[in-house]
C-alpha cells in the first residue's frame, strides 16, 4: 500500500471537561447513542472537480455515509435517519440550531465541509454535544482526493476516541483467505480489503493453497502459509512491492506463522518426523531458534503484546489445550481447564485476555479468558467457526464460520462474522467470495 | 523328602498359574464382551468406533494394494486393518525399488485448521514408520499434510468425516 499524507490540523482545543454524552463500551450496549450525520457541505466548484475525479456526484455526502455505516457497525451508535434533519449541511457546521437536534432526539451532531484545494481533498468536521449546546472537537484534513474513504474512516476513529475514551479501528484493513469453488478442491487465494468490506483486492491468483495470513505491527507485511510447489511453509510478503520470500530454510513443514509485536521476528511451528515444535526467526540476522521441545503438537503460537510471554497450543495432555510460556520457552504453564478442547489462542492487544476457540460436545465457540486461564468467557457458539482476530483496539473479535453440509455435500459455506467482547452485536462481514482465516491490521493512521 | 518338596512346590505354582489363567480369562472375556458391544453400538457396516473400515474412497497402488489408511478422531495410532494395509504396500513397494512414494496426511474438518495441519503431518509419519520397520528406506517417503484442506468427502456427519481422516500413499515418479 502507498504511504499517504495525511496532514492534520486541530482546528479548536478540544475540552476535556465533563461532556454530557460518553458511551461505556464496557457493557453490551443495548441502547446506541442516537447521533446525526450531517452531510458534509461542499461548494459547488469542488463537487464538480471532485465528480470528474472520482466519479461520485457529491463526495461531501459519500464520505458522511462512510462514516455513518461505520457508527452504525460498531453497535454504540444509532445514526439517524437524515430525512427528518432540519438543517441544512452548510449553515449546521457553522453554528448548529442545537434546539432542532434536540428535537430528532440527537445527542451528537457530526457536521463539516469539503473543498479542494490544489487538486487536494481538504476535509474538515466538527463533533457537538447536543444537549449542552457545546463543540467537543473540531478537525481537519488535507489529502489526495482518492483517499476519501479513509478521510471517512479517521473521522469515525476521532468520534469514536472522543466519545468512548478509546482508541477506534476503522481506518484499518483485514487481510483474509478469499474461498471458491467446491470442498473437495477448494481454491484458496490471499485477499484484503478495508474493514468495512470495500476496496476488495486479491493479493494472488489462487494456483496454490494459501493459508493463515497475518500482518505485521505495520500493516505492510504479511506472513503466511504457502503451498507453492507442494511445500507448505511460512512466506512473508510486502503488500507494497508485491515480493515475497520463504521464512527460513526448514527441512519440512512449516505452518502457524505470527510476528513479534516489535514486528522483528516471525514466530511459527516447523513440524518434522510426526512432531511439530515452536521456532523464531529473525528477520534480521536469519537466527532461528527453538522455543519448545517436546513430543507432543505445539502449534498457533502468540506473543503478548510486550514480546515477553507466549500462549500457545498443544496436546502434551493428550489433548488440545492453551498453554504460556516465557519468550524464552520457559515456564510452561497450562491454563485452559474447562470442558473441551482448546485451539488457536490470540493475545489481546490490550494484554489482559486470550481469546481461543473451544470444541466441546460437538459445537464451536469462540471465547476469552483471562492470562492465567481465570475468568473464561464464550461469547458466541456454532457448528463450526474458529481463528479469532482482535481488532486493534482489543474490543472486538473476527472469526470465521463454517456452516454444515448436507449429505450430498452441498450447502457448505465460510463466512467472516465479528463480534464485540461483550458478546454483543455478532455480524456478518460481507466479503465477494467466501472467506475465512481473517486478521485485522493495526490503525494505519495516527 | 526332597521329591516331596518339590511336587508340593510344583503343585502351589500349578495352582496359582491355575488363578492367573482364570483370571486373565475372565479379562479377556470381559473385554470381549465389551467391545462386541462398543461395535454393535457404533458400527454403521462402514466404521467402527469411528475408524472408516469401508472401501468407497480407496484407491488401489497395485491388484489388492489398497492406498491408504483410517484414523479415528484426534488419533494418529494405526488399527490392526491400517498395518495389514502398510504391510501390502511394504511388499509392493520391496518389489518395485524404483518407486518413490508421498504420505498425504489429512483430517477431518472438525479441527483447529493450524493444530490439523500438525495431526496431518502426525498420521503420514505414523504411516510412514510403520513402511519403515518393513524394510522401505526413508529415502523413498516424502511427507505432505494437507490438514483438512483436502477431503474426499464433502459431507458433514461422521461417516464422511471419518473418510477424510486417512493418510494416502501417493506414487511420486
Amino acid at each position: 500500500m502507498k504511504k499517504i499524507l495525511f496532514s492534520l490540523i486541530l482546528l479548536s482545543i478540544p475540552f476535556k471537561v465533563f461532556a454530557l454524552i460518553e458511551v461505556d463500551i464496557t457493557r453490551g450496549n443495548l441502547d446506541p447513542l442516537p447521533i446525526a450525520v450531517s452531510p458534509l457541505s461542499i461548494d459547488d466548484n469542488s463537487r464538480k472537480n471532485f465528480e470528474k475525479i472520482l466519479k461520485k456526484k457529491d463526495i461531501g455526502s459519500e464520505i458522511s455515509k462512510v462514516v455513518e455505516n461505520n457508527l452504525k457497525t460498531s453497535g454504540l451508535f444509532n445514526p439517524l435517519d437524515k430525512d427528518a434533519f432540519l438543517q441544512a449541511p452548510d449553515i449546521a457546521n457553522l453554528k448548529p440550531r442545537f434546539e432542532d437536534w434536540n428535537l430528532i432526539k440527537a445527542q451528537a451532531l457530526i457536521t463539516g465541509k469539503v473543498n479542494m484545494i490544489d487538486n487536494k481533498l481538504r476535509v474538515e468536521f466538527r463533533l457537538w454535544d447536543v444537549l449542552a449546546g457545546k463543540e467537543m472537537m473540531a478537525l481537519a484534513f488535507t489529502t489526495v482526493p482518492s483517499n476519501w474513504r479513509r478521510v471517512g474512516h479517521i473521522i469515525t476513529d476521532k468520534v469514536y476516541e472522543r466519545l468512548t475514551g478509546e482508541k477506534g479501528y476503522f481506518d484499518t484493513r483485514i487481510i483474509y483467505v478469499a474461498e471458491e469453488g467446491p470442498k473437495t478442491k477448494r481454491i484458496k487465494k490471499l485477499a484484503i480489503m478495508d474493514q468495512d468490506g470495500v476496496n476488495n483486492k486479491f493479493l494472488t491468483l489462487g494456483n496454490e493453497l494459501v493459508l493463515t495470513p497475518r500482518f505485521n505491527p505495520t500493516s505492510q507485511m504479511v506472513t503466511y502459509l504457502s503451498y507453492f510447489r507442494n511445500l507448505p511453509r511460512v512466506y512473508l510478503l510486502d503488500i507494497e512491492t508485491g515480493t515475497q520470500e520463504v521464512v527460513g530454510d526448514f527441512p519440512g513443514m512449516t505452518f502457524a506463522p505470527r510476528f513479534s509485536p516489535d514486528g522483528k521476528k516471525i514466530i511459527m511451528s516447523f513440524a518434522k518426523d510426526g512432531n511439530s515444535d515452536i521456532f523464531t526467526m529473525d528477520l534480521e540476522n536469519r537466527i532461528v531458534e527453538k522455543i519448545t521441545n517436546h513430543p507432543s503438537i505445539d502449534t498457533s503460537p502468540s506473543y503478548s503484546p510486550d514480546g515477553k510471554f507466549i500462549c500457545f497450543n498443544s496436546d502434551r495432555s493428550g489433548y488440545q489445550q492453551i498453554y504460556i510460556m516465557k519468550s524464552d520457552g520457559s515456564n510452561v504453564k497450562r491454563i485452559s481447564f474447562g470442558k473441551g478442547l482448546y485451539g488457536t489462542p490470540v493475545w489481546s492487544p490490550r494484554g489482559d485476555l486470550i481469546a481461543f476457540t473451544k470444541l466441546h460436545k460437538g459445537k464451536f465457540y469462540i471465547g476469552v479468558m483471562r492470562t492465567d486461564g481465570s475468568g473464561e468467557r464464550l461469547l458466541t457458539e456454532n457448528f463450526y467457526q474458529e481463528a479469532p482476530s482482535w481488532s486493534p483496539n482489543g474490543r472486538v473479535l473476527i472469526f470465521y464460520r463454517e456452516t454444515k453440509s448436507d449429505d450430498k455435500g452441498e450447502g457448505f459455506s465460510a463466512k467472516l462474522w465479528s463480534i464485540d467482547l461483550t458478546g454483543y452485536n455478532e455480524r456478518m462481514v460481507n466479503t465477494p467470495t467466501d472467506a475465512s482465516d481473517p486478521s485485522w491490521s493495526s490503525l494505519l493512521s495516527n | 523328602m526332597k521329591k516331596l518338596r518339590i511336587r508340593n512346590i510344583d503343585q502351589g505354582a500349578i495352582m496359582k498359574l491355575n488363578k492367573i489363567l482364570k483370571n486373565s480369562f475372565l479379562v479377556l472375556f470381559a473385554c470381549l464382551a465389551l467391545s462386541a458391544c462398543a461395535v454393535s453400538k457404533k458400527s454403521t457396516g462402514q466404521m467402527q468406533g469411528d475408524v472408516y473400515t469401508g472401501t468407497d474412497t480407496v484407491e488401489y497402488l497395485a491388484s489388492g494394494v489398497p492406498d491408504r489408511v483410517f484414523f479415528a478422531t484426534n488419533e494418529s495410532v494405526l488399527t490392526t486393518a491400517s498395518r495389514e494395509t502398510l504391510r501390502k504396500q511394504a511388499a509392493w513397494l520391496r518389489k518395485n525399488s524404483d518407486i518413490t512414494i508421498v504420505l498425504e496426511g489429512h483430517a477431518d474438518e472438525r479441527g483447529t485448521r493450524e493444530y490439523n495441519l500438525a495431526l496431518g503431518e502426525r498420521r503420514a509419519n505414523a504411516a510412514k514408520d510403520y513402511l519403515m520397520t518393513y524394510g522401505i528406506s526413508s529415502d523413498r517417503i516424502s511427507v505432505l499434510s494437507y490438514g483438512k484442506e483436502r477431503p474426499v468427502d464433502s459431507g458433514s456427519n461422521p461417516l464422511a468425516w471419518s473418510k477424510n481422516r486417512r493418510s494416502v500413499t501417493v506414487k511420486a515418479n
